[in-house]
This record gives C-alpha cells, sequence and structure tokens, in this order.
C-alpha cells in the first residue's frame, strides 16, 4: 500500500499517493487549475506560476504543479487573492507576447488565448514590452516564432526528455531570456531531427509546423495537374480530432469521402506501401540474416527499420558510425510517391510531370523527408507536398465539409488496398508486428504463434519493449534459421532510441530487428497530429487502430492483393532491381554538434 | 591541432562531468576572452552535451561571453553606488580614450568595455575590474592613467 | 573635512554597540581542535542554543539546516560557503575571505562535523576572482592541517560566473552542477537533496565564521549580543553618501536613527536596508526603525542616501538591475520586472497616468506572492518602500 497524504481542496477531502502534487490532488477532486508549462509528459517546471493556489495560513501563494501536497493542508484554488495573481501572470506574458492572434496558425487553439478570455484579461493590462524577433522559416517543416513564445520552455523538455535532441535550450538571463537554437543558427542548421514534438507541446504558436494548404489548393485548382494523394495510417485516428470530433475512432471511409471531395484525382493509401515496405524490409532482414548465420558474412546486423524520418535524421546525426544497420527500406511516404509517378502513371497513360503527390502525414519530419536529395527516383520530386493531419482538418473545415455525415467511400486502386498490418504501422510496435506476421509465415509457412495474430509483448506504451520468438518447422530454404530464437526490440521516442542504438554502436546489440518511432507512442501522437496529446489520447488513438486491424478480413502484408499485383507486373520481387531503384536510399552522415 | 587541444586540456584539468562545465567555460574565457562557435561545440563533444545546451549555460552568465572580446576586457559597474558616485566619467574617460561604449570593443581590438552590476567595490565607488583586477575610487583622470598603463 | 571625518570613525569605533569578533585574532589552531574533539549533535545544539540565523539576508535559522542534513541518509553530504556576494551595497564577505579565511574554513569544518560531508566547496563569486590565488594558499594549509589530524574534510573553490541569482541557495546549486542558475522548486530543501542530489548545508561566509566563533567560545559569546529575535552582531558594508563608508561589526538592534547618527548627516534622506532587494527607509522612519529580524533585515548592505539623490533614479537604477538578474525562468520575476521599470519609465514621460503607479504597486505585491524564488519575491520590497514613501517622486 502506497502512503496517503489527505487534504481539503476548496473544502473537499482529498486523499492521494505521498509525492503528488497539489495539482494531481486537485484533479483527483475534479478541480480544474489553470496550467501552461505543465503538461504531463514532461518533468516539473513550475515557472509560469499561473497555477498558484492559496493555502491556508500560508501568505505567498503556492505553484499547484510543483507542490507536494501534504497531510493536512487546506487549499483554495478560486480566491480574489488566487484570481488577481493569475490575471496578473497571464497579463505580465500578453504583454510579452505577439498578441495579433487573427494572423496566428493558433489562433483558436493557443493555452494563453484561451486562457485569458476565461479570466477577461486583454493585452493592454500591461505595456507591450514585445521585442522584435526574426521568424525563423528555414526548416521545411517548423517554423519558430519568438513574438509568440511564452518561454513555459515545454518545447526544450520535450526535445530533452523525450527525443534526447536537445535542439532547443534556454538561453541568456533576466529580460533576454529566451528558447534558442544552438548560437541562435537556423532551425533546419542545427541538430534537429523535425519530428514536431515541440510542436505539439507548444501551448502557443511559438512553434508551428509550415503549412503547405494553399500550395495543395493551388495544385486542386490547377486543372493541368493530376494530383494523387496519399494518407498515413495514423492519420485516420487522428482526423476526427482535428474537425471537432472525439478521439478513439478511426475514419478511414469518411476520409476517403472527403479528399474526393477536396478534388484530389485519385486517392491511395499509404497503408499499401506500408505492406509493400514489410514485404522489402522483410525480405531484406531475413537476407541480412541468411548472409550472417549460413553464409557466415560480416553484415549489419541488427537491421533498424527506417519508416520514421525523425528517427533517420537522429541515427545520421548522432550515430552516423551505425548507418548501415539501418533497414534501406524508404518509408511507405516515399516508396508510395514514385510508384505513383512510374508504376501508376504509365498504368494511366500521364505523363509524371503533370503529376503531383500530395501526402498527408501524422508528422512534420515528413515534409523534410520529402525534400531530401534521395528522393526523386521516379525522375521527379517523388512526393509533391506533405501536409499534417491537423492541415488536413483545416482543408476539410475551409471546404465546408461536414465531416461526421459523410458516407463511407474506399481509395482506389492500384495503390490503394491495405490490410491490417499496414493499419498499425501508425502505432508504436506496429511495424514490428506486422513484419513478425509476414516473416514468420514466410520462414514456416504457419502463421505467427500468438493468439489472433496479436503480438502483444511489443504493443503498448513502455519505452522500450522486446520479444523473442523461437523459429521451429523451417520451410526447406530457410532451415539456418531453424531453432534460432529471433530477439527483437521496439522503442517510440528518440530518447528510448538512443540506448538501443548506443548497444549496436558499441557492438553489444542482442537484438536481430530493432523497430524505432521517433515520437512517443508512434505516429498515432506524431508531430503533425492534432493537440492535445497526452498518454490518454495516445491510448485512445492505439485502441482505434488495432480496432481497425482486427476488423479486417486481410491482416498480413503478404495478402495484400494489389502488393501482389505490382510484384507480378511492375517490381518482379522484393529487393529487385526496380525495388532498388524506386523503394530502397542511403542515407547522409551529419554532424553531431 | 593546438587549437584543440586548448578544450582537451582544460577537460584534463577539471574532468568532464556535468559539474565540470563551469570551470571548463571559464578556462576558455581565461584563455581566449570568449567562446567561439568552435569552443562551445568542442565543449559540447567532449561533455556529450548538445551544443545549444552549452550554449544555454554560457549565456546565463555574464562573465562568459560568446562574441568575440578585446584582450582587455573592462568591466564598469554600473549599480547603484557606483552610479552615485560617478560611473558617467569612468564610462567617459573610457569613451574619451578608446571610443567605445559598453558592449563594444576598441578598433584595434586591445580593450572590450561592459557595464556590470555590483563587483562588490560599494565603499570605494566607482570601481571597475579590468581583466580580473579591481581598480577603486575612480575619476575620470586615473581612468585615463589605468588605461595608459595597458596601453603601454 | 578630514578632521570631520576622523572624528566620525572614533564615534563609530567607540560605539557601544561597536564589536570586534569576526576580525579579531583567534587561535585557529585551538578551533579545529574544539571542533574534532565536539560530537555532532553538541556542534548543532551549541548553534541552536546562540540564536544564529543565516547572515546572507534570508535570516534561516543555521541549526534547522544543520539538523536537516544530519538527519538525512546519504554518505555522501555537502558544505557549500556562498561567498557569491552579490547584493548591491554588500562587500563584507570580500573583506571577511581577504582577512579572515581560516575562521570560514574553521566554520565550514564545524558544519561538515556536524552533518557528516567529508567535502566544502566555496562557490566564490567571479568579481572576486583576483582572490582566489590567497584563498587557495590558506585552504591548501588547512586541508593540508586536516589530513594530518585525520579529520577526513576537504576544501574546493568553484567560481561563479557572473550571476546575482546565483547567490539564492538553489540557484547556486544549479551552477554548483554546471547548469543556468535557475531556483529550483523547494520542497525538496538543499538539506534533504542539493548538490548533486546529495544532502546539503549551504551557509554564508559571515555565518560560517560566526558559528566558528560559537564553536570556539561558547553560543553565550553571541547570544548575549543583540535583541530576542535578533542574536548576536553582524557585519555591515555601509556604503552611499557618507564620509566613512566601510566594514563595520555592529550589534543587531541599533535603531536607524542612532545608525544614521553615526554614519549619516542632517542630509541623509534614506537608507536602503538588505541592498537593492531590501526596504529603503525614509528619514521620518528612521527612529521607530530597528536594524533586525523584528525591524528591517539585512544582509549587511546599508547604503545612505543623501537629500540630493532623486529617489526616482535610485528606484530606476535597482528595476535595470533586476531586469538584468533574474533568472528569467518564471513569469512574474522575468516579466514584472520589466514592467515595474518600464511602467516607471512611461509614468515619468507622461505616457501613463500617475494612477498607473497604483497597478504597479499592485504589480509588486503579486510579484510577491507568485514569484519562484527569493529574487522575484523581494522585488517588491524596494519598490513599494520607495513608491510609497517617495511618490511624488516617482510621479512627477
Amino acid at each position: 500500500m502506497p502512503e496517503m497524504v489527505n487534504l481539503k481542496i476548496n473544502d473537499i477531502s482529498v486523499s492521494v499517493e505521498a509525492g503528488s502534487t497539489i495539482l494531481d490532488a486537485a484533479k483527483k477532486a475534479n478541480i480544474k487549475i489553470p496550467t501552461l508549462c505543465h503538461h504531463e509528459d514532461l518533468c516539473i517546471a513550475g515557472n509560469c506560476r499561473v497555477c498558484v493556489v492559496e493555502q491556508k495560513g500560508v501568505n505567498a501563494l503556492k505553484a499547484s504543479c510543483a507542490t507536494p501536497a501534504e497531510e493536512n493542508m487546506e487549499i483554495f484554488t478560486n480566491t480574489n487573492k488566487v484570481r488577481e495573481a493569475r490575471k496578473t501572470i497571464i497579463g505580465l506574458l500578453l504583454s510579452e507576447h505577439n498578441n495579433d492572434c487573427l494572423h496566428c496558425y493558433k489562433n483558436g487553439n493557443c493555452e494563453l488565448q484561451s486562457m485569458a478570455k476565461d479570466y477577461l484579461v486583454d493585452s493592454d493590462k500591461y505595456i507591450s514590452i514585445l521585442k522584435n524577433y526574426e521568424i525563423d522559416r528555414s526548416s521545411p517543416s517548423i517554423i519558430k516564432d519568438d513574438s509568440k513564445c511564452i518561454r513555459c520552455q515545454r518545447c526544450v523538455r520535450t526535445c530533452a526528455e523525450l527525443q534526447d535532441v536537445n535542439a532547443l535550450a534556454v538561453s541568456g538571463k533576466g529580460s533576454e531570456m529566451k528558447i534558442s537554437t544552438f548560437m541562435e543558427k537556423p532551425m533546419d542548421y542545427v541538430v534537429c531531427t523535425n519530428c514536431g514534438q515541440c510542436v505539439t507541446h507548444c501551448p502557443t504558436g511559438a512553434l508551428v509546423e509550415k503549412n503547405y494548404i494553399d500550395e495543395v489548393w493551388d495544385v486542386l485548382n490547377d486543372p493541368s495537374k493530376h494530383v494523387v494523394v496519399q494518407t498515413a495510417p495514423a492519420v485516420r485516428v487522428g482526423l476526427g480530432e482535428a474537425v471537432g470530433l472525439d478521439a478513439g475512432k478511426s475514419y478511414t471511409g469518411k476520409m476517403v469521402t472527403a479528399l474526393k471531395m477536396l478534388g484530389f484525382d485519385a486517392v491511395f493509401d499509404t497503408n499499401f506501401s506500408a505492406d509493400l515496405t514489410i514485404l522489402e524490409e522483410g525480405t531484406e532482414l531475413l537476407t541480412r540474416l541468411k548472409d550472417k548465420i549460413e553464409n557466415k558474412k560480416d553484415v549489419a546486423l541488427p537491421q533498424f527499420t527506417s519508416c520514421s524520418p525523425g528517427w533517420i535524421k537522429y541515427i545520421e546525426h548522432e550515430f552516423p558510425d551505425i548507418l548501415d544497420y539501418l533497414s534501406t527500406c524508404k518509408s511507405p511516404q516515399q516508396m508510395l510517391g514514385p510508384l505513383a509517378k512510374t508504376y501508376y502513371a504509365k498504368s494511366m497513360g500521364i505523363d509524371p510531370k503533370d503529376m503531383v503527390v500530395v501526402s498527408i502525414m501524422p508528422c512534420t519530419a515528413k515534409k523534410f523527408e520529402a525534400n531530401r536529395p534521395e528522393m526523386y527516383s521516379s525522375g521527379y520530386k517523388d512526393v509533391d507536398y506533405v501536409i499534417t493531419t491537423r492541415e488536413f482538418g483545416r482543408m476539410i473545415q475551409q471546404a465546408g465539409i461536414d465531416f461526421e455525415t459523410l458516407k463511407d467511400s474506399e481509395c482506389d486502386s492500384i495503390l490503394g488496398k491495405h490490410t491490417g498490418a499496414g493499419v498499425i504501422f501508425g502505432a508504436t510496435g506496429g511495424v514490428m508486428e506486422a513484419a513478425l506476421r509476414t516473416a514468420y509465415e514466410i520462414i514456416t509457412g504457419r502463421e505467427v504463434p500468438f493468439s489472433n495474430l496479436e503480438v502483444t509483448p511489443v504493443r503498448g506504451l513502455e519505452g522500450v519493449k522486446e520479444a523473442t520468438i523461437k523459429i521451429e518447422g523451417c520451410k526447406a530454404e530457410w532451415k539456418f534459421l531453424e531453432n534460432v530464437e529471433l530477439k527483437v526490440a521496439v522503442a517510440h521516442g528518440l530518447s528510448n532510441a538512443r540506448p538501443l542504438a548506443a548497444q549496436v554502436q558499441n557492438g553489444e546489440s542482442p537484438y536481430h530487428f530493432i523497430e524505432i518511432m521517433a515520437c512517443p507512442g508512434g505516429c498515432i501522437a506524431g508531430g503533425g497530429q492534432p493537440m492535445p496529446v497526452n498518454n490518454n489520447i495516445r491510448k485512445k488513438r492505439t485502441e482505434a487502430i488495432y480496432n481497425e486491424d482486427e476488423s479486417l478480413q486481410l491482416r498480413k502484408s503478404h495478402e495484400n492483393p494489389e502488393v501482389k499485383r505490382i510484384y507480378e507486373d511492375f517490381l518482379e520481387k522484393p529487393l529487385g532491381h526496380k525495388s532498388h531503384e524506386l523503394l530502397h536510399t542511403t542515407y547522409t552522415k551529419r554532424k553531431k554538434y | 591541432m593546438t587549437e584543440i587541444n586548448i578544450v582537451k586540456d582544460a577537460v584534463k584539468k577539471h574532468g568532464r562531468k556535468r559539474e565540470s562545465l563551469m570551470p571548463v567555460l571559464q578556462e576558455i574565457v581565461k584563455q581566449e576572452n570568449y567562446l567561439s562557435e568552435e569552443r562551445l561545440m568542442e565543449i559540447a563533444k567532449e561533455f556529450d552535451l548538445s551544443s545549444a545546451e552549452v550554449y544555454g549555460v554560457a549565456t546565463f552568465y555574464s562573465f562568459l561571453p560568446v562574441k568575440p572580446m578585446g584582450e582587455n576586457v573592462i568591466k564598469v559597474c554600473q549599480t547603484i553606488v557606483c552610479d552615485m558616485k560617478g560611473k558617467e566619467a569612468v564610462l567617459d574617460a573610457i569613451k574619451d580614450k578608446l571610443n567605445i561604449v559598453p558592449g563594444q570593443t576598441s578598433a584595434d581590438g586591445k580593450f572590450s568595455l561592459m557595464a556590470v552590476n555590483c563587483i562588490g567595490q560599494c565603499s570605494n565607488a566607482p570601481a571597475m575590474l579590468v581583466n580580473d583586477k579591481p581598480y577603486i575610487n575612480l575619476t575620470y583622470e586615473n581612468v585615463v592613467k589605468i588605461i595608459d598603463e595597458y596601453q603601454s | 573635512m578630514v578632521i570631520d571625518i576622523k572624528e566620525k570613525e572614533r564615534k563609530v569605533n567607540s560605539h557601544k554597540k561597536r564589536v570586534n569578533l569576526i576580525f579579531k585574532e583567534h587561535d585557529i589552531d585551538k578551533l579545529i581542535e574544539k571542533v574534532l574533539k565536539t560530537e555532532p549533535e553538541k556542534i548543532i545544539d551549541e548553534i541552536k542554543d546562540s540564536g544564529l540565523r543565516g547572515r546572507g539576508g534570508a535570516g534561516f535559522p543555521t541549526w534547522i539546516k544543520l539538523k536537516g542534513a544530519r538527519e538525512a541518509k546519504s554518505d555522501i553530504k555537502y558544505v557549500v560557503c556562498n561567498a557569491d556576494e552579490g547584493e548591491p551595497g554588500t562587500f563584507k564577505d570580500r573583506e571577511i575571505i581577504e582577512k579572515k579565511a581560516e575562521k570560514i574554513l574553521a566554520g565550514m569544518m564545524a558544519v561538515a562535523k556536524a552533518i557528516g560531508a567529508k567535502e566544502g566547496i566555496i562557490y566564490l563569486r567571479a568579481e572576486y576572482n583576483y582572490l582566489i590565488d590567497g584563498l587557495q594558499k590558506k585552504i591548501d594549509v588547512f586541508n593540508k592541517k586536516l589530513e594530518d589530524m585525520k579529520f577526513d574534510f576537504t576544501v574546493f573553490i568553484k567560481s561563479g560566473s557572473g550571476a546575482y541569482v546565483c547567490g539564492e541557495e538553489t540557484s547556486l546549486l544549479e551552477s554548483l552542477e554546471g547548469k543556468r542558475g535557475e531556483a529550483r522548486n523547494k520542497p525538496p530543501y538543499p538539506a534533504q537533496e542539493g548538490y548533486l542530489g546529495k544532502p546539503t548545508v549551504i551557509n554564508n561566509v559571515e555565518t560560517l565564521v560566526y558559528a566558528a566563533l560559537i564553536m570556539l567560545d561558547g553560543a553565550e559569546c553571541f547570544k548575549k549580543l543583540g535583541t530576542m529575535s535578533s542574536k548576536g552582531a553582524k557585519v555591515f558594508s555601509v556604503s552611499g553618501d557618507t564620509d566613512i563608508p566601510g566594514i563595520y561589526e555592529i550589534e543587531m538592534g541599533m535603531t536607524l536613527k542612532e545608525f544614521a547618527e553615526l554614519f549619516g548627516d542632517s542630509n541623509t534622506k534614506a537608507v536602503q536596508v538588505g541592498g537593492a532587494s531590501g526596504f529603503c527607509v525614509p528619514r521620518s522612519k528612521f527612529e521607530e526603525t530597528v536594524i533586525g529580524f523584528e525591524g528591517v533585515p539585512t544582509g549587511g548592505s546599508m547604503m545612505l542616501f543623501s537629500d540630493k539623490r532623486s529617489m526616482y533614479n535610485i528606484l530606476h537604477n535597482y528595476l535595470e538591475f533586476f531586469v538584468e538578474e533574474s533568472c528569467g525562468q518564471c513569469t512574474p520575476c522575468r516579466v514584472g520586472c520589466q514592467q515595474l521599470l518600464k511602467g516607471i519609465e512611461s509614468i515619468k514621460a507622461k505616457e501613463k497616468s500617475k494612477k498607473y503607479i497604483d497597478e504597479l504597486l499592485e504589480l509588486a505585491k503579486n510579484m510577491k506572492i507568485t514569484a519562484k524564488c527569493g529574487l522575484g519575491q523581494s522585488v517588491c520590497n524596494p519598490f513599494i518602500s520607495i513608491v510609497e514613501n517617495f511618490r511624488e517622486e516617482i510621479v512627477y
């Protein structure tokens, strides 16, 4: 039994575990206390001070997020003194803030704005001390606008604690204190993975994605362009929130209908290329295993997954010596792009120069990925524009589409079919599970030995997960794997990836295959997904993904009929010549400091 | 080659644990009067910290400048007692001698001027530090003399 | 004029409250031996009995810190000497370091013995870098002495790098750990989780010297001085409009009237007690104001202002100081300081009405109850005391 602490908040008795904060206790008593610097994903900061409360018998107010609940404390969260203090603090924040809300991308979705509204504090309570900041638009993924920053340090803590990247730090002192990159260098120059977690954790408009909504409308309105779109697995479980619905439901059918209404000429599915990825990446793994075990060659094992562009940039910066361990497979987004501009273009008789590929992603790093010089394998830019789930939600709203009432429709052929394996790519552990479903079956001819195909050890929100699968009853050509214990690991959030990468760097990794997703929870909580984000929301989105998988008839990538067809008609075989040309890539060593 | 050794030597002397970061930063400033971009990156590497983090620490402290400084750094106290007792005359003397105001470095690179907060010489105000050395009971005239000494 | 100063000095030195403890010659070896022989609990009891409170400004009872750290379970504990004397108008620690470093070290040793620490760190402000060499020599001798006596305790110097806020004990710890000097949330207090997460006692230079003297001569020598709530004596840094600026050790409990008579003259308009973060007391309140915890507390900074000084300029200078020296992490302090400065400027420039000063007073009061650390909480002391006592000078 944990030690309990009993206190009263607004005369309501509440009992919490020792070590809990006053804020925790208030939550338990269903009392809402406003917060800004507090975020449940992050360590306690206690620096914005809006969460102050009054303790009976104590003159100074207490920051409820940072003060432990104590026995017999009597706390009041709504006294005049508290309200006045909060108004003062909100007024102070507004005085150093760029209050041009109508021009702000976060207008209507800003925690400071909503607090100012609740407390009726206007921007001229104090004299404006807003400084002249230059907006950093250098990154293809993220815009940093210091004039909107309230110095809550959520981004800094996110970048440090969740991602272990530390691209953003607090600099200066006193009135000069701000959030900075190294020497105030542009975001596209510094060690930033473009993961966008800072964006999803920013309470204001100081960090937002670079949006390409107008560019996409322009191509949709251009009759000379054939515009195809692809949507990532996690988009459909976040989209509801982006259009004002509750979290926890997948909207694949409505999403496809909406895309058609927006005017896309063909609606494809990144889930299709996720299935394709499994075939390529699974074959790559089996090849490496064969070279290692049977041919005794010195090959790079474990193999790391390569679907997450935030992870790719991270390893390129932080562990440039182990890039050989990455699967050479492009991410599903970058597989679909060139296939649209070659295979699909050819089948439709469209000149790829007239084709535009738009992808809708839960991710800001994908914007960077699409701009990588390696991503022109179709002869053109393989993916022209990447927009996030949030940008997509805005397009739906701009188009006046009543999303909730839409009927379902299906993706277009020939890059639109998917299996449950493709669907689960959106959650941490999903790529691993999908790969095991296929690989095990290829090797043994039997289904992966988990109940209902569900590789539960790799599911869930634990930072690093691992599983061991003993391979038995191999087919003749895979005999070298007989009785091999396949060891796999899954990590999400780059700070969880670091120890696994370090093991590999030191030659101490016990694993054969490692899945990494840059964002905590995987793509379902990617940097391009709706806000807010927390573990409760992560769980709901994850559940929606697994429900969709379970509801599908086909749940193994190699059973995808369009994947089968593309190998017959175009690619020939996994890791074949065409695959190498279009679906595989190389990596770049980058500087760490 | 010799350049890299400055940081490596400092790390050898003070260690590479996080709590040794300040002594190392101080050591580099002692030798080069400021922390250049390259030094900050080298230090980050030695301490296995991000360069942004090291930059953030350095910019917190007034005595760890990240912009180039002259050979001699003059730190004139601007806080209340020195302010009352003739800080302006000190700054005037420096302006007249070196043509610099706080935040600037003389054209010949010999002097930088900083206005700093209380240096604990209030009973002998106005006061300043040149590099680490305190000069007290300043007047226009003796500041001119002090600068002359550093110039020769 | 010269005669006047001599006369003033004579008067101060012969004043009945003038004492000489800190700078007196003491037998350091005897002191060390005495500490070695005294049981930890006895050290804490003796300090408790003396009524010694922190001499850095905050005035926290010293024995409570010691008891807390003694009871904290840890193999590793630290003693930190806070020599980050940054409060405007304070320079007494500098003089103690220059002249009586051995007593500081003996005080650290007593604390180490009391709590069971093996390492001591002197956090010396960067502005006193020129003292390092001299201090280090004395530390070397001291460390060697303790080694010879088989007492496991070693003292090191760590330098600051120019940040007023690092005088706040948790900011100091952050700085020692190689980080930005941003105050921590309390609890936990340093006595439980301090330097590198280990129990740590942080004491001001002067506090440590008094602790040493109390060890040597017993609590009585200290507690017989001062008043009920302010025991002992205190080293004052006297500066500003006075003919005899300098360091003076004086018994606690002197009224400002006595003080101004000794150090000021008929033109003394106000005394700033406790530095920029302290209180400004106008002449009209000298008589009723006692220097001490029952009246105006001070870390020793006493700045006299004559009637030719503009209180607006003084307040302006303080606020500029706080705008720069706030660590910047918490909203009330970072933005509040800027607003107070901008506010009085705007009133002076007639861009804001005189009534805006009331908004600023409210702001200052809110800063006191919402700021994260002592810095932000104390900005209201000079602001309110100056505005309330010299309102006309600020708003016209």
